[in-house]
């Protein structure tokens, strides 16, 4: 069979640094942290108190206010992003075939607050549950929900793979459109953990900084330092089109996708391989896909978390799969600036990587102080500043907890 | 207008997002306030937190309009 070319051909994006993708690419640019205190709960008694929030976000933009209680955030989010990529993309859905459109999502919780809430509530209601409990929190909802807002009868599913959500989602839009089986994808994912069952969950689990008394500095990754990954919340929805579909529209063409890689860890319910060799192999997969070498590789969006032991795996696992040409790679964590988008991050960091391709910027690893003497220094994190660099492939990784990971490849068109 | 009344007029102002005065007594929850059949069961859930009293489901399955949740309501508070 031979495979159908993968263009990008929209972009939407709620998260931490803006609410769309220009005050998005403006924060990348200039090395902005999102984080700060957590402004919608109490968080006195946590050892954590601060996270990457969306600022301002208004779901009444996007939904009638009456429907907004119907919603989780992370559907709302989802919502937020995906109606901006629509719209960038040009699509005149009065005459698109609606039956080869699709949605392929990707959430590593759902509804989180929904069940939180809803819970317990049911202390007072016992025996009935919110009727909305269910849909509302389910992690496929906000996909269905989508195929609803636009009338897509495509295939539409949701990946869940925890961090590596949202690239498995891009990776199976990529399949199904390169085997002819659909015209176009919205695809991405949203996450909307930022709840004391998030917060508190993760917390005890020692995965996130507690660096209470300076936000903005904690998401740190590859620095000594650094103490844990920083919780941030939104979305990000692309839209994946078919090469001649675009081209016959004359639709405006960020990137082309090329490639995707999938592997496990088959290692710890939590903690990465310390040698990175599901990370290495996921690697390997993406650029077998895309049909390229490593030296073909110019920049890697990396996973990055800020965490002690995954910060050492990757690189290590960078270093294995690319060999001496790992030395001239431009390699950033744009976590250090948005935070841990978990089930979203794949998608907001495909747009960073798509927009780094663009623009021909590599957006920084911010809050770098002190080298680890665990971390190859001869390797580029472009710690800090932005730099200039054209790039031609930017691949971007992504890690879950079970040991999922996934990897994608762009192109500059 | 009664207590009883006014808070079931609120209840359903709130979560159907509609206007106070499209919610008359002979408004229909599906037909004349865009309620949907979740809609109605949160609704139903609100009266009994609302008022403390359980309505089982073969009673709310009769309730269908403003009136009939203010009357069932007012016949059935302890």
């Amino acid at each position: 069979m031979e495979f159908k070319r993968v263009v990008i051909t929209g972009l939407g994006t709620v998260n931490p640094l803006g609410n769309s993708v220009q005050e998005y690419w403006e924060g990348l640019k200039n090395g902005v942290s999102g984080a700060a205190r957590i402004t919608r709960m109490d968080s006195d008694l946590h050892k954590t108190q601060f996270a990457c929030e969306l600022k301002n976000f208004d779901p009444t933009v996007y939904v009638e206010k009456k429907e907004v209680r119907k919603h989780d955030p992370y559907t709302l989010y989802a919502f937020a992003s995906s109606q901006q990529a629509i719209d960038d993309s040009g699509l005149d859905l009065e005459t698109l075939d609606k039956d080869r459109a699709g949605v392929i999502w990707g959430a590593g919780i759902g509804g989180l607050q929904t069940f939180y809430e809803e819970v317990r509530a049911y202390d007072l209601s016992r025996p009935k549950f919110n009727p909305y409990f269910i849909p509302k929190m389910i992690a496929n909802i906000a996909g269905g929900l989508l195929s609803i807002r636009y009338g897509f009868r495509g295939p539409n599913f949701t990946t869940v793979s925890a961090c590596a959500s949202a690239s498995h989602a891009m990776i199976e839009a990529f399949n199904y459109i390169r085997m002819g089986k659909a015209d176009l994808f919205i695809t991405g994912g949203s996450e909307a953990a930022i709840n004391e069952a998030g917060l508190c969950g993760f917390n005890s689990m020692r995965a996130l900084s507690t660096r209470n008394d300076d936000p903005a500095t904690a998401s740190r990754p590859f620095d000594k330092d650094r103490d844990g990954f920083v919780m941030g919340e939104g979305s990000a929805a692309l839209i994946f089109e078919e090469y001649e579909h675009a081209k016959a529209r004359g639709a405006k063409i960020y990137a082309e996708f090329v490639g995707g890689g999938m592997s496990a860890d088959a290692y710890h319910m939590t903690a990465p391989d310390p040698e990175g060799k599901g990370a290495s192999l996921v690697m390997k997969w993406a650029l077998e896909d895309a049909g390229i070498k490593a030296e073909d590789i110019d920049y890697i969006n990396v996973h990055g978390t800020s965490t002690p032991l995954g910060d050492i795996a990757e690189p290590k696992a960078i270093q294995a799969c690319f060999g001496d040409h790992a030395y001239k790679l431009s390699i950033s964590s744009t976590k250090s600036m948005t935070g841990h988008l978990l089930g979203a991050a794949g998608a907001i960091e495909g747009i960073a990587s798509i927009l780094a391709l663009q623009n021909g910027i590599i957006p920084p690893t911010i809050n770098h102080f002190t080298d680890d003497p665990e971390i190859d220094p001869k390797l580029d994190f472009t710690f800090n500043v932005a730099k200039e660099r054209q790039i031609k492939y930017a691949l971007s990784n992504t890690f879950g907890f079970g040991g999922h990971n996934a990897s994608v490849i762009f192109k500059k068109y | 207008m009664s207590d009883i009344a006014s808070k079931v007029k609120a209840i359903i102002v709130d979560k159907l997002g509609v206007d106070e005065s499209e919610v008359t007594v002979e408004a229909s929850f599906t037909n004349d306030l865009g309620a949907d059949s979740l809609d109605t069961v949160e609704l139903i859930m609100e009266f009994e937190k609302e008022f403390d009293l359980a309505i089982p489901d073969d009673q709310a399955e009769k309730i269908s309009t403003v009136g009939e949740a203010i009357a069932h309501i007012e016949a059935n508070k302890k």
